[in-house]
């Protein structure tokens, strides 16, 4: 199994006939994804590389069975396609779009919440269980499957670590980006929990930056955890009050710095990596123990 | 206005004019560019002023920023003082002249975004007029609010009450409080604090505020002005849509990915260089984008350019023309370049670069060694390890 998505999920793009939209869903459904529908309000009966197109969530969901949607609209959109997908009643919702505003998303996690959906995102690459499914815009060629799970703020340096992993012939089970907004859905803490009790894990490699404390909050989680953690935070050398790209990535007064987030990982018990190429080592001494 | 700079930032007569139309009680006052404004203004206001420097900066009272006038003479000398001064780097240009307040107490009460809980959260203290952070503990008060029904009135009197203050000033408070958050939600910020919060015997006064709006929902507030602080070439990157922070070291940096970016300049400072700024070419940027931000660091004066990139989204081959083009254009005035380029089209990217004569590291460890030592750096890692495991 994986965490989130297998072989089973049953998968759709809401945009499916944008630029991004029509580009992945033939990548996702290349891969091997049950890519089977996506919406395009005004475009119902089109086809996109013959994945059938509708006007509504609500289609995909009764005519197909779309259980995970990945939402790639234009940021002002977002607010209303996610609220639809959720009234629809998709269970996991990946919000790739960036720049959502943050009271939209405030929003969305809260009726999120009322109807048990699973929010991945905003800003984020989506989830892929190597060999199984594929729900994002990751360069899907750098995962092999196997016994990792791997969770990350940032889209690039998580394909990094999963080719470093690969290169030693390490796989992993389902990589997560929870994205790099303020307000996000699923956090570290959520989907350590879901890699705890996924029989296919053995081992967690978290990929965190500075600002913020979700990497604290994951640290107190991880001492609770029968799975070895190995941890990576980029940010070390960044200067405080200055935003590095990502919304949470910010160190001000003081708070969110490398060393506390240092601390608290190697307090909590998670093996913290100096340098991404020292990531599949550490895994790998995991893995023996 | 750029989604991926620092976060907009209004300036106090611009929160102040907000909290107005939003009902909350603000001195008597206007923003002003001259003396001789200051000076009708102040005559006008009919008593003592403040005059306070408009600048994006914290602790501009200490620097001597705020200053007192009993007239309006004295108000004209103060706002010559105080028009053209610097405060922590930044020139002072213009000046709000308020009435001034005589304060009885000071209380803090602001709103912020936490991310744990993904919505807001109140933060409210007897003890304002300091910055919150020095405050301790155990007299600040926090209450969460759903976005789904808003702030109740039970709740702004569960605050008041803890924090210890009742009758009319608890009533006003509570008034403020429902102000201030739909405020918060309506103008789409990402912070807005009230410090101090001054109970004057006209009652409760927002005596100083901060608003800060999310770039992001700026589309929604055309009205808002831009009020972020760039230099040319930050203004440059910005109009791009890329994501830029000029930093202190030598080496010019181009990555795709925040985290990648920061990584980057991690790898740079472990092998004894620095990075010169954080540029972020994620998200899918075109290749003109690329070769102008490029083409922009370059003008920067760096010792090396260092490249990296791991394609998922952005194309390798689309990296490379851009490298080859500006290479080519004789931008870089013989300033190094070294590449590192793996990912979505990687091959055609480095027969792109091979063509141009330009060659590619496959390795991050391996670039960011080279480019390190080009910018001052040691190549041999700051504690001695930098070569473990490639």
């Amino acid at each position: 199994m994986a965490i989130l998505v297998n072989e089973k999920t049953k998968a759709m793009i809401q945009g499916i006939t944008g630029r991004q939209g029509a580009f992945h869903a033939t990548r996702m459904a290349g891969y091997g994804t049950r890519l089977v529908a996506g919406t395009s309000p005004g475009r119902a009966g089109a086809e996109v590389d013959g994945i059938p197109v509708y006007d509504t969530v609500e289609d995909c969901v009764t005519k197909h069975g779309a259980n995970v949607s990945a939402l790639m609209v234009p940021a002002p959109f977002v607010h209303d396609a996610a609220f639809e997908a959720i009234a629809a009643g998709i269970e996991i919702l990946v919000i790739i779009t960036e720049h959502v505003p943050v009271h939209d998303a405030m929003d969305i996690m809260a009726y999120a919440e009322d109807r048990d959906t699973r929010v991945i995102g905003p800003n984020t690459f989506g989830v892929i269980a190597p060999g199984q499914c594929k729900v994002g815009i990751m360069p899907e060629r750098v995962y092999r499957r196997g016994p990792v799970g791997l969770v990350s703020r940032s889209g690039t340096l998580s394909y990094e670590i999963a080719a470093a992993l690969g290169e030693s012939e390490i796989g992993i089970s389902t990589a997560v980006g929870i994205g790099g907004d303020m307000v996000v859905g699923e956090g570290f803490v959520d989907l350590l929990r879901a890699f705890e009790h996924d029989a296919e894990t053995e081992c967690v490699v978290l990929v965190g930056e500075i600002g913020g404390t979700a990497e604290e909050e994951a640290a107190e989680f991880i001492k609770t955890m029968t799975k070895p953690v190995v941890a990576y935070i980029a940010g070390k050398s960044a200067p405080p009050g200055r935003r590095m790209g990502h919304a949470g990535a910010i160190v001000e007064r003081g708070r969110g710095t490398y060393e506390a987030k240092r601390a608290a990982l190697d307090e909590g018990g998670a093996r913290v990596a100096d340098f991404p190429w020292d990531v599949p080592d550490l895994v790998a001494s995991c893995l023996k123990d | 206005m750029c989604p991926g700079s620092d976060y907009l930032k209004l300036y106090e007569y611009m929160a102040k004019e907000t909290f107005a139309r939003y009902g909350i009680p603000v001195p008597a006052g206007s923003v002003v560019e001259s003396a001789e404004e200051a000076e009708q203004v102040a005559g006008s206001l009919g008593g003592p002023v403040a005059l306070k420097s408009q600048v994006l900066s914290g602790g501009r009272g200490k620097a001597g920023g705020i200053q007192f006038a009993p007239d309006p003479a004295a108000a004209r000398k103060a706002a010559a003082e105080l028009l053209g001064s610097t405060i922590q780097g930044l020139v002072v240009d213009r000046l709000l002249v308020e009435e001034q307040l005589f304060i009885e107490h000071e209380l803090y009460l602001g709103l912020i975004i936490d991310p744990s809980t993904r919505g807001p959260l109140i933060i409210a203290s007897r003890k304002g007029g300091v910055d919150i952070e020095e405050v301790p503990g155990r007299d600040i008060v926090r209450e969460r609010v759903d976005v789904r029904w808003g702030l109740f009135p039970y709740q702004v009197r569960s605050i008041t009450s803890r924090m210890g203050i009742s009758g009319r000033m608890a009533r006003q408070f509570g008034g403020i409080a429902m102000s201030l958050y739909r405020l918060f939600r309506g103008e789409d910020a990402v912070l807005t604090e009230i410090n101090p919060l001054a109970a004057t015997t006209n009652g409760l006064v927002a005596a100083d505020g901060r608003l800060t709006m999310d770039d992001d929902s700026a589309y929604r507030h055309p009205e808002v002005p831009d009020t972020h602080q760039r230099t040319e070439i930050e203004e440059k990157i910005a109009g791009l849509g890329l994501s830029y922070v000029p930093l202190d070291g030598r080496v010019a940096i181009m990555a795709n990915g925040a985290g990648a970016t920061m990584a980057t300049m991690d790898i740079l400072e472990h092998f004894g260089s620095r990075a010169m700024n954080f540029l972020d070419v994620g998200g899918g940027a075109s290749g003109e984008k690329m070769t102008e931000a490029l083409k922009t660091l370059a003008g920067t004066d760096p010792d090396v350019i260092l490249i990296n990139v791991f394609g998922g989204i952005t194309r390798c081959d689309e990296v490379a023309e851009s490298t080859r083009e500006v290479y080519q254009s004789g931008a870089l005035r013989g300033i190094p370049l070294v590449v590192r380029l793996v990912g979505t089209n990687e091959e055609e990217g480095r027969e792109i670069l091979r063509e141009a004569g330009i060659s590619a590291h496959h390795e991050l460890l391996g670039a960011a060694r080279e480019a390190a030592a080009l910018g001052g750096g040691t190549a041999t890692g700051g504690d001695g390890d930098g070569d473990t495991s490639q």
